[in-house]
Formats: structure tokens, sequence, C-alpha cells
């Protein structure tokens, strides 16, 4: 089952054509990012799917209910992790997770969850004194506490270290394997290779691309690229299927120490795919 | 995955969330000490000053001219603390995200408001025990008997009702809450001066000016609580010659349902469109 469809999704602000005709559809326990650059359009689509935003026209379903009239029933199904909020600062960590889980019919207990985004220690320290990564646990935390069928994260390790992120990913990771479906924006490619079972990428309002991660714009069928040194030079050449080329090779005693077999890079088909845009 | 239990289990009521909400906001607001301090301190100190300042001005029998700041003061402290606490707050939890994070969640708009209303409740029961305080110790203001305390309680609830819903429908016009305090002061401290809080008495003040203060509640919630701590002689230094509660029920109850509908056509959880 679907957990989300969108058919046609338009949204434009003033003469600006922010989403220009998205089709989108989402199974339920699915991991799908949508990828692009700044001003692709991402957020105000995840906006629409998350009710915080009107649409211009397109039809939208989420948990099979249009989020424009999606009731408290709906929102106690659904959890946002907005873009960097500075809500809350004077509140205590526990305070906070405790007094969000009394939004929610059915919420997972607030320890529970403070120790599954690692923030147990950090349970009375105030909001406003947490790092920029372990305010986006907690933000994290604020959007699964209440046992969500679709967790929405906008952009949600801009500006993390590395090892930051690999934990933050950890997290998301754990909460999948629960079940819950997640919507994920980002413009980091290594983070959409990582997290998303599927993913769209995004350009001027259209999706431009969508796929698995090994077969976005057609990465997988893409020709490899061999290179090695024989004893004339350098050689270059590519194949879809560089399995004959391989065995010659290895037949003719070439010098294989300097051999490589390359596909395009995840990198590479995104940004010929936002370049196609242009 | 525990699906069913979500759907089954029934949402907690918008009051029980509107109490958690009334919790969490004043324990922001306590520990925000300079907030606290300047919001229950400014007016106490605007009373000490304009009360020593005037002391025992003019003569009237038994009644000194910082008894009667300290009555009229208190339409100011109900007035700093409903309309700025509302109008700055609002449009403080607009910008830092606070409306959104809730907008996202089963929490709806009344039990939001239920929560800020806990909120400026303790506030200005807290700011006119503090100015009563001053009053009484300071000024010497002796406390009225039980009827009294039965205008000051309707008075009371219409002047936090009109103040706070006036605030609420302001903070849609503050886009940035940075300017909230000087933009929302404004309209608080010129009717401080043409409403006879500050002036005193009323009269003194061009007509046409007390005619413009009679359309706002300043006027009237002043008027109001110099008539529960008053003798009734000092109705001869009122714009009216008496207490006119009549009129002053009426015009709180008119600005409360102006208010009210401001609120309900101009309400946002957020500055997006």
């Amino acid at each position: 089952m679907a957990a989300i469809e969108v058919r046609g999704l338009r949204k434009a602000y003033g003469a600006h054509q922010a989403v220009a005709g998205i089709d989108l559809s989402i199974a339920a326990g699915e991991v799908f990012a949508l990828l692009g650059p700044n001003g692709a359009g991402k957020t105000t689509t995840v906006e629409v799917l998350e009710g915080h935003r009107r649409r211009d026209s397109g039809d939208v379903r989420v948990l099979g209910i249009d989020p424009a009239a999606g009731g408290r029933a709906w929102r106690a199904r659904i959890g946002i992790v907005l873009q960097a909020t500075n809500d809350l600062a004077d509140l205590r960590v526990g305070e906070t997770v405790r007094h969000v889980a009394g939004f929610f019919p059915d919420p997972r207990p607030a320890d529970q969850v403070m120790a599954q985004v690692g923030l147990a220690d950090q349970a009375r320290s105030r909001v406003g004194t947490l790092s920029g990564g372990q305010r986006r646990r907690l933000d994290v935390a604020l959007g699964i506490v209440g046992r969500p069928e679709v967790l929405f994260l906008d952009e949600p390790t801009t500006g993390f270290d590395p090892e930051a992120r690999r934990q933050f990913w950890q997290l998301i990771r754990a909460e999948a394997a629960e079940g819950t479906t997640i919507v994920l924006t980002t413009h980091y490619l290594d983070e959409a290779e990582a997290l998303a079972d599927r993913l769209a990428v995004i350009a001027d309002g259209v999706i431009v691309a969508e796929g698995t991660p090994a077969t976005l714009g057609g990465r997988a069928t893409a020709e490899a690229t061999v290179t090695w040194h024989g004893p004339d030079g350098p050689h270059c050449e590519k194949h879809a299927d560089p399995t004959a080329l391989l065995k010659r090779l290895a037949a003719e005693d070439a010098d294989l120490r300097t051999l490589t077999v390359t596909r395009p890079t995840l990198e590479d088909t995104y940004l010929t795919l936002i370049g196609q845009s242009r | 995955m525990t699906v069913t239990a979500t759907t089954t289990r029934p949402l907690p009521s918008t009051l029980a969330i509107g109490i958690s909400r009334g919790r969490v906001e004043i324990l922001q607001f306590v520990r925000d000490r300079t907030a606290m301090i300047f919001t229950f301190a400014f007016p106490a100190l605007l009373l000490l000053l304009f009360g020593s300042i005037f002391g025992k001005d003019y003569d009237h029998p038994g009644v000194s001219a910082s008894q009667v700041f300290s009555a009229s003061m208190i339409a100011y402290g109900i007035l700093s603390t409903a309309f700025i606490t509302m109008g700055a707050g609002l449009a403080l939890d607009r910008e830092d995200g606070t409306l959104k994070r809730l907008r996202g969640t089963p929490v709806t708009a009344p039990a939001y408001f239920i929560g800020k209303l806990i909120l400026v409740l303790g506030l200005t029961v807290t700011e006119v025990v503090v100015l009563l305080l001053v009053g009484t110790v300071v000024f010497d203001m002796p406390l009225p008997d039980a009827g009294h305390w039965v205008t000051f309680a309707w008075l009371f609830v219409l002047s936090v009702t009109a103040c706070s819903l006036l605030g609420i429908a302001v903070s849609s016009l503050v886009r940035h809450a940075r300017t909230a305090g000087a933009i929302l002061n404004v309209p608080v401290v010129a009717l401080q001066f043409i409403s006879g809080v500050f002036i005193h008495p009323i009269t003194q003040l061009p007509a046409w000016m007390i005619t413009v203060a009679s359309f706002f509640p300043v006027k009237w919630m002043a008027q109001g609580f110099r008539s529960v701590f008053l003798p009734d002689s000092m109705t001869g230094l009122e714009a009216g010659g008496a207490w006119e509660h009549g009129r002053t029920a009426l015009v709180l109850g008119a600005w409360c349902v102006i208010g009210l509908v401001l609120c309900l056509t101009t309400f946002r959880w957020s500055r997006d469109r």
C-alpha cells in the first residue's frame, strides 16, 4: 500500500513556479529521499505533504488523507522534523520530550526515546545549551515520540560534522527498521545513498529522475570505463559489459596493477541530471 | 508495528493539552529572568515613582495622589502583562518555530490559546498582587470591602480578556519578534497618558483627548479600578462625574467581541502563504 501518493502537484510563489507538476508514490515502510539543489522545490513539496503549506493544484494523499484537510487524528500519525529550529531554549530536554509526548494518543516512553537518540545523559540540560547535533537529535526525538507511521525529515544534517552525520544516519536507520515510512530531503548525495531505498532528483520544481541509489539515471546500465597501461601505453575503453574485455586482458598478460573499472558515481549522475534541467 | 494501537486509542483532550501547554509556557517565562523581572518590576517601579513624586499632591479628604496612582496603575499592569505578553509572545512563537512545530502535531489552536491564557492569567494575577502590595504597604492604600471585590472580579476578567484578545490580534501585524516590544508599547504608553493612568485627575486633559481615550479600554479599566479602591467622594475627579460601571462593562465587553472577531479572522499559524 502506498503511504504517500502525489499527482500533478503544483505550487507558485508569485511569478516563481516552485513546484511545477510532481508525481510521487512512496510505499509504506520505504525510506525515500528527495534530492536536489537549494531552491529546487524540495522543502515546498515536503511542506505540502506535512500539511504546512497549501498547494495550487494536484492530488495529494498521505496515509490516505489529503494533508490540507488532515485533522488531529491524521497529525497523530505523522512525525515532522523541520529545518533547523530555535524554539524551546529554556526547557529541559526531558521536559520537552514528555510535553510533546502528551500530544499523542499512544506515545513512546520519553526515557526510551531519549536513549534512542542518544540524549539520555542530557535529559536535565536546557535545550538552549545543546550542540547543533544534539539539538537535531532532540528534533528527531520529538518527531518520533508519537510513534508516527510517516516521518518527514527536512535537510536534517545540514551543518553536521562527518561523525555526527554518521551517528544521525544510524538513528534514522533504526527508525526505518521499526517500519516507519521516512521521507527525507537532502542536498547531500552520500546521505541519500546511505539511507534511501529509493530517491528522486528534483530540479526547478520537477522530478528529473527517480530510482534506487544504484539505478538512478541509468547508472546500473551506463557503460563502464576500463583503463589500463599496456606495453604500448595507456588504454581507455567503454563497455556496457566489460567482462569480455577483462578476460582478454587477463589472458594477454597485460599489467593489471594499473587496471580500473568505473561506473558513473551517484554524484556524476546527479550533476548530469540537474545540469540537464538548466 | 503498533498501527492498530495508534488508531484505537483516543487523542488527548484539547483541555489536557492546553493545561500542559500552560505549564510549559509558565516554565519558559519564569526561566527567562530578564523578561520576568522587567514584566513584573516595571509597572511597580512606575507606581513607586509616580506615587513618590506626587505624594500627597492635592488635598482630598483621606485620599493621597499615591493612592490614586496605586488604583490606576492596576490597569497598566494588566495591559502590559496581557496585551504585551500575548502580542510579543505570539510573534515570537511564530518566528522561532514554536507554532509551526505545534501545527505539525495534534495540538489545536484552542489548546495553544488555553496555554497562553494560563500564562497570562498567572502573570496578571501576580502583577496585580505586586501592585497592591506596593499600594497598601508603601502608600497606605486601604483595601475595600467585599462588594467592591465583586466589581474588581468582573473588571479583572473583562480587562484581561479584552487585552489578551487584542494582543493576539495585533501580533499578526508584527513582522519581526525583535521589534514586537517596541511596536506594542506605542499604543500602550500613548493610552496611559490620555486615559488618566499617568495623569490624574483625567479632567486636566483636553476634552478631545478624553473623547479619544473613551473609545479605548484603558480609560475604563483605570476608572473601574479607581472605583474599587477609592471612596465614592472621588467621582468628582472623573470625566463623567461618576464611576459609570454600566458603561465600563459595555465598552470592555465590546472590545472583547472586537478582539475575538479580529483573532478569528487574522490568526495565522505561520508567516508563510
